[in-house]
């Protein structure tokens, strides 16, 4: 039962979704404060590598290691974030184009495969890894054992990110006035709270997010470095913040259901099942997915009425309102 | 701790401070300094990122500039990535220009040339005049690159998708497809007979009928200049006139600067998105032909040919240090061209790939730093009185 294609398809699900999670959770911290960041594919290769990198060169216990490698690739991706954040909130930049250049200066031809091929970290398999954190007979439990309990740390932290972010937003006093500065920043400037900081802080804190989902994939997914190895999933993640209305808990599903998607091309060719042409379809299917559902929530017009930060992509200067 | 809120209101800072105010009027003498002065910051930069990691930035500069324009057949081969990356920068331009960010170029530009590569292969093959197949050709890409790019043009005009995430899904759509034409599947575009095509997928060769012609100049051992080089000047006087000096171009303008007001004066915003979409994916589409017809002479379905060149991209690099002017775009296509084919040129040790990626990036956001100065005026004022009036 636990090797059905629909319960392999689910958990592998899961493993492709939590960097889609991770990196949706922290577009949307920023998005929340009026930052629109489209450097997300950028940021998550830059923490990718930079993630890679410790675990190979860092020679201490696999815990250390991996915990280290983590903070590292958090913080490479706040670093990227924090260009983007210059640029948009102290220079008032486009964040549109801003976002993009972060992209083409991070992305898969640009810094992240440039510290790639210069640190030499191509072609070997990852020093030290996540792995499944329950034992091995919760794991065999049906259906459950291995969508559940069969997975690593990161999606654990993952669903514990998302009930902090959820709550951070809506039961805090930091989190409201987030929401406030990206709905009204001059209200919030009148209320006497620091506008150009809480965008700063958002930005940076959505790139360590990236970053952390970058990781997730040369440490987890495919314990290895190759170039581009993120393949779009910024831009996933990017999409998916609009499915689920700026809204943490739906990140959840939208990023397990992107991930299912993702995870069924491999599943299928290990399988050898063949619906057509299979291998153009099942590798399609993530992006011409995230079109079609992005055209149903615009076309519902859903998005005016949930969720869409008013003062998203818009800087704020004092003097011109 | 994070932000030093020197940007905010000059009335309300109590000290002396670094300002930032509206230009009035926009100097000309700016709009080719600033440009000029982002490529100089983004080499400096480049230049940090290159120390940091152990290698010599003067040396490698060195060997960038002789790669790219110095060297025997040097400007020949920049013209090879010049060309592709004057089509996307101006197909960039035209979209961004409404402010319809179709980051779709990448896309559009396979498409183009899987369209121009049938059009070369079925036209050039018929025995009739080469003329007539390379003219198939140009139609041909150009259909494919505006076909791909009315998705999002459609999905954007009629409910109101965001085009930036469509057009950029379309991109890896486009690149299984291109993939998947020649290893994947006995298509129209793959050799089927012959010894290599039954040990490695290879695609079909255009016949001769079908390759474009190019002019030679006799300088550094003879430089080619592609016909695509020229349709890309074309395209650019043509994306001119039609911007700056029809009824269409202005509206685009007016739709871009705002859109309200020109929804006020009546203009059609859904037909300028189709039209203008059309046109940004027609020149990309071009440049995928120009690839098929001028360089490849087949389809170059191979994941690391083509689609690691990453043209589309560079493209809206481009188009941002040429602000959004097609003679600019094409211009700056070239200097861009340099750096692309250096970088392919001198891949290795000294200039680990993606080292031309981070430079560009650094070029865009020098280049939209730059911005900046040309909309504001930055000075030192102690006191906040005295510059909150603009002398008019």
């Amino acid at each position: 039962m636990n090797n059905s294609l629909a319960v392999v398809v689910l958990a592998s699900g899961v493993v492709y979704g939590t960097p889609l999670l991770f990196g949706a959770l922290g577009e949307l911290l920023a998005e929340r404060s009026g930052v629109l960041n489209l450097g997300v594919e950028g940021m998550m290769l830059v923490g990718a590598v930079m993630g890679f990198w410790t675990v190979q060169r860092l020679h201490a216990g696999t815990g250390l290691s991996l915990a280290a490698a983590v903070g590292v690739a958090a913080v490479a991706g706040a670093a990227m974030a924090a260009i983007h954040a210059f640029l948009v909130v102290t220079l008032r930049a486009s964040q549109i184009v801003s976002g993009l250049a972060l992209t083409i200066f991070a992305g898969a031809a640009g810094l992240s495969s440039y510290l790639g091929n210069d640190l030499n970290l191509a072609d070997n398999p990852a020093a030290h890894q996540f792995n499944p954190v329950f034992p091995a007979s919760m794991q065999n439990w049906p259906i459950v054992g291995p969508i559940v309990f069969g997975q690593n740390v990161l999606v654990y932290a993952s669903w514990l990110c998302v009930v902090l972010v959820a709550l951070y937003l809506t039961r805090t006093r930091l989190g409201l006035n987030v929401r406030a500065v990206g709905e009204s920043p001059a209200a919030a400037d009148a209320m006497g709270i620091n506008v150009a900081r809480y965008r700063y802080a958002h930005t940076l804190v959505g790139g360590a997010f990236a970053g952390v989902a970058g990781a997730t994939f040369t440490l987890a997914i495919t314990p290895q470095w190759v170039s581009g190895i993120t393949g779009g999933a910024g831009w996933i993640a990017i999409a998916l913040v609009i499915f689920a209305f700026w809204r943490p808990e739906l990140c959840l599903v939208g990023a397990y259901f992107f991930g299912a998607l993702q995870a069924l091309a491999p599943e299928l060719q290990a399988r050898n099942i063949q619906l057509g042409p299979t291998i153009l379809w099942s590798n399609a299917l993530p992006y011409v997915m995230t079109i079609v559902v992005l055209v149903f929530v615009s076309a519902s017009g859903a998005r005016r009425r949930l969720g869409a930060p008013a003062a998203l992509g818009v800087p704020y200067v004092r003097e011109e309102r | 701790m994070l932000a030093t809120p020197t940007v905010g209101g000059p009335a309300f800072h109590p000290r002396g401070r670094f300002q930032i105010e509206r230009r009035l009027r926009q100097p000309r003498w700016l709009t080719v300094a600033v440009p000029a002065g982002s490529l100089v910051f983004a080499f400096f930069a480049s230049g940090i990122v290159l120390l940091a990691t152990g290698h010599d930035p003067l040396s490698g500069y060195r060997q960038l500039v002789d790669a790219a324009f110095v060297n025997t057949g040097a400007i020949g081969q920049t013209l090879v990535s010049a060309t592709p990356l004057a089509f996307t920068g101006l197909a960039a331009a035209a979209a961004f220009r409404m402010r319809l960010f179709n980051i779709g170029g990448e896309g559009q530009l396979y498409m183009g040339a899987i369209t121009a590569a049938a059009a070369g292969l079925y036209f050039g093959g018929s025995g009739g005049p080469s003329a007539f197949a390379i003219t198939a050709m140009v139609v041909g890409g150009c259909a494919g690159g505006a076909a791909w790019a009315l998705i999002p043009g459609l999905l954007r005009a009629f409910f109101k998708t965001n085009e930036i995430i469509t057009s950029l899904m379309l991109n890896y759509v486009a690149g299984y497809v291109l993939t998947y034409l020649v290893f994947n599947t006995e298509s129209y575009w793959r050799q089927t007979t012959g010894f290599n095509a039954s040990v490695f997928p290879t695609s079909k060769q255009l016949p001769p009928s079908a390759d474009w012609p190019a002019a030679v100049i006799h300088v550094q051992g003879g430089i080619a200049l592609p016909l695509g080089a020229g349709l890309a000047l074309l395209a650019a006087a043509v994306l001119w006139v039609l911007y700056r000096r029809t009824r269409f171009g202005f509206e685009v303008q007016v739709l871009g600067d705002s859109p309200r007001a020109a929804q006020y004066a009546g203009m059609r915003t859904r037909r300028k998105i189709l039209a203008v979409m059309g046109i940004s994916g027609a020149l990309a589409g071009l440049g995928g032909a120009s690839q098929v017809g001028d360089f490849s002479h087949s389809l170059d379905a191979d994941p690391n040919g083509l689609q690691k060149q990453y043209y589309g991209y560079a493209g809206i690099v481009v188009a941002a240090l040429g602000r959004y002017n097609p003679f600019a775009v094409v211009l700056v296509a070239f200097l861009i061209g340099g750096l692309q084919n250096a970088g392919n040129t001198l891949q290795g040790a000294d200039f680990p790939s993606g080292l031309v990626g981070v430079i560009q990036g650094l070029i865009l956001f020098s280049a939209l730093g730059g911005e900046l100065l040309v909309r504001y005026r930055v000075r030192f004022a102690r006191r906040p009185e005295v510059v909150a009036v603009e002398p008019a």
